[in-house]
């Protein structure tokens, strides 16, 4: 009697490592079908601006006061910690290095997960729901083409610049709160920050970053929408496992990068 | 000349165990219209998406315009849809369009037709359906019956050779009703092409069809032309032109006896 709990327990184990996988290499093949729809798709230029403007301009709001408060945060705890040691003038720096290489990408990302990534999977799961994918087969238009390759590039490409935009916003906050409520000096604070942030690697490795989490959380979005159950709580399930996939990707990725990106720049 | 379609012991389930379609036979010759009906759930949509390409049969031959549909390549398949216009039961309309954009997005995807030139098609095929004045309204400001009209209008946008109509009589008041009904019958035969109805409506379908299969349990049960049917003794095909729930056509979905489930939940 007792070895049944564990069979079936085991069972359970393997049927869910299985579906995984699977789901998984369904997910890579998906992969491949949008990049080959790709060039069609990105020749009707309009199909993709709109869709950056869903995922991009819709997303201005909430990364700017994002990127603004956590500007302010950070010159709020930057200064009490580096004035600590009497080096409250490197707050230029220490601001602008955090929002460059970490956390413009990764917050940008997190905020475009849950905003505009879960649009998408929202938006793709209903249309599947209601038909409208069908409806599009039927009439000979493939949907990879005309509805999911869009909304990939659009997200990919709104991605990097809400992330510049968020640590650009970040940095504009930490100046308010160092040099015009706390005091540090205007010159020392921009002229720290550019002596220290260098254009490559930082800015570019910044770059790369928020590209690699475009493209993460992009495909999560269009392969969850695509890939829901047709029903209300398939597309709800779908959203929700967009948002939580999306954000531990970023966080995982962001690990990865960092540790090929900045090994031996310990010393900036 | 070989048939529009042709169904040779077609079956199909979606899953292994519960068979949908078991052995279906039929040939739609061209520019006919043709019913098939049948009780819901009997698998109607589904012998449809078989005819589009949508499902592949396990068993049986289907063939559109002489080309077997399970064994067309992606390409081809794609180049016989494009002469096929299919109404979806449920509208399926782009939500995110207007009306007038949900007809024009056939003609945008497929042709090069200016602008000017596809705007006056749109108003035709809307004025068609009675609603030219809806053409800026968004799907979800049409009630059932408009957008089942639009979805007809957008259909038939690239004059196909093969109309597949599911529903197309669900939720329209009687006026619609009969002037849908003549619609798809002038469209039948002033464009030359090959209709297939699946309907519930056996009234309005007698009017306007030139033969009916009826389908139950996944098996042609009957078939006839109009007159055929009206005159028939068949109890199958009597209880569907009367209407009876009782009767050689079961009306609830195969499960345990009623008596065997309720003293099961007693337990
Ligand atoms: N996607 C699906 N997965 C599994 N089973 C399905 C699916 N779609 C339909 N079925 C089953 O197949 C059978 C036939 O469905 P179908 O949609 O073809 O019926 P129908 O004749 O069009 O009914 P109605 O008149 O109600 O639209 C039903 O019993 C249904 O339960
Ligand atoms: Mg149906």
């Amino acid at each position: 009697m007792p070895t049944k709990p564990l069979a079936n327990g085991l069972r359970r184990i393997g049927a869910g490592t299985i579906r995984a996988v699977s789901r998984m290499g369904f997910a890579a093949r998906f992969f491949v079908a949008v990049l080959y729809h790709s060039p069609a798709a990105l020749r009707r230029i309009p199909l993709t601006l709109r869709e950056v403007y869903f995922a991009g301009v819709l997303s201005l709001v909430v990364i700017i006061v994002s990127g603004v408060f956590v500007g302010m945060v950070l010159g709020l705890q930057g200064y009490d910690t580096l004035n600590l040691y009497g080096a409250g003038d490197s707050l230029g720096l220490f601001v602008g290095l955090s929002l460059v290489r970490e956390l413009g990408p990764v917050v940008a990302g997190l905020l475009f997960a849950s905003r505009a990534g879960s649009a998408i999977t929202a938006e793709i799961g209903l249309m599947k729901t209601t038909e409208q994918l069908s409806a599009m087969e039927m009439m000979a238009v493939d949907p990879l083409a005309r509805i999911v390759a869009p909304r990939f590039w659009g997200g990919v490409i709104s991605m990097p610049l809400l992330a510049a935009l968020f640590s650009v916003m970040g940095v504009f906050g930490a100046y308010v709160v160092g040099v015009r409520l706390i005091g540090v000096d205007s010159g020392t604070f921009w002229g720290n920050m550019q002596a220290g942030i260098e254009f490559r690697p930082d800015v570019t490795n910044s770059i790369i970053k928020s590209v690699v989490f475009g493209v993460a959380v992009s495909l999560i979005a269009v392969f969850e929408g695509y890939d829901a159950k047709p029903t209300a709580e398939g597309v709800s399930a779908a959203t929700t496992r967009t948002v939580v996939e999306g954000s531990l990707a970023i966080l995982a990725l962001d690990f990865i990068l960092t540790v090929f990106m900045f090994r031996g720049v310990g010393d900036v | 000349m070989t048939n529009a379609i042709e169904l040779d012991d077609v079956s199909f389930g979606y899953d292994r165990r519960r068979p949908v379609l078991k052995g279906i036979t039929m040939s739609i010759p061209r520019g006919q219209v043709v019913a098939i009906m049948g009780g819901s759930g009997c698998g109607k949509t589904t012998i449809l998406r078989l005819i589009g390409g949508q499902l592949r049969q396990q068993h049986g031959q289907v063939k559109v315009d002489g080309a077997s549909v399970r064994d067309l390549g992606r390409e081809e398949l794609y180049a016989l849809r494009r002469r096929i216009g299919m109404l979806f039961q449920f509208g399926a309309l782009f939500t995110d369009m207007t009306v007038f954009e949900n007809i024009a997005f056939p003609m945008r995807e497929h042709t090069d037709l200016s602008d000017a030139l596809i705007r006056d098609l749109v108003l035709m095929k809307l004025h068609a359906v009675g609603l030219r004045g809806a053409a800026q309204l968004k799907p979800s400001e049409l009630s059932g019956g408009m957008a089942r009209r639009v979805a007809l209008a957008r259909a038939v946008a690239l004059d196909p050779m093969l109309v597949l109509y599911d529903e197309p009589f669900a939720g329209l008041d009687p006026i619609s009703l009969g002037v849908v009904g003549q619609l798809i019958r002038r469209l039948n035969d002033a464009l030359g092409i090959t209709s297939v109805i699946v309907t519930h409506d056996v009234y309005e379908s007698l009017k306007i069809v030139d033969y009916l299969y009826f389908v139950s349990e996944g098996r042609i049960i009957a078939q006839g032309t109009p007159d055929e049917v009206r005159n028939s003794a068949d109890p199958f095909v009597r209880q569907f032109v009367d209407g009876e729930a009782d009767g050689p056509v079961p009306f609830h979905y195969p499960a345990r006896s009623y008596a065997e489930e309720l003293a099961a939940g007693a337990n």
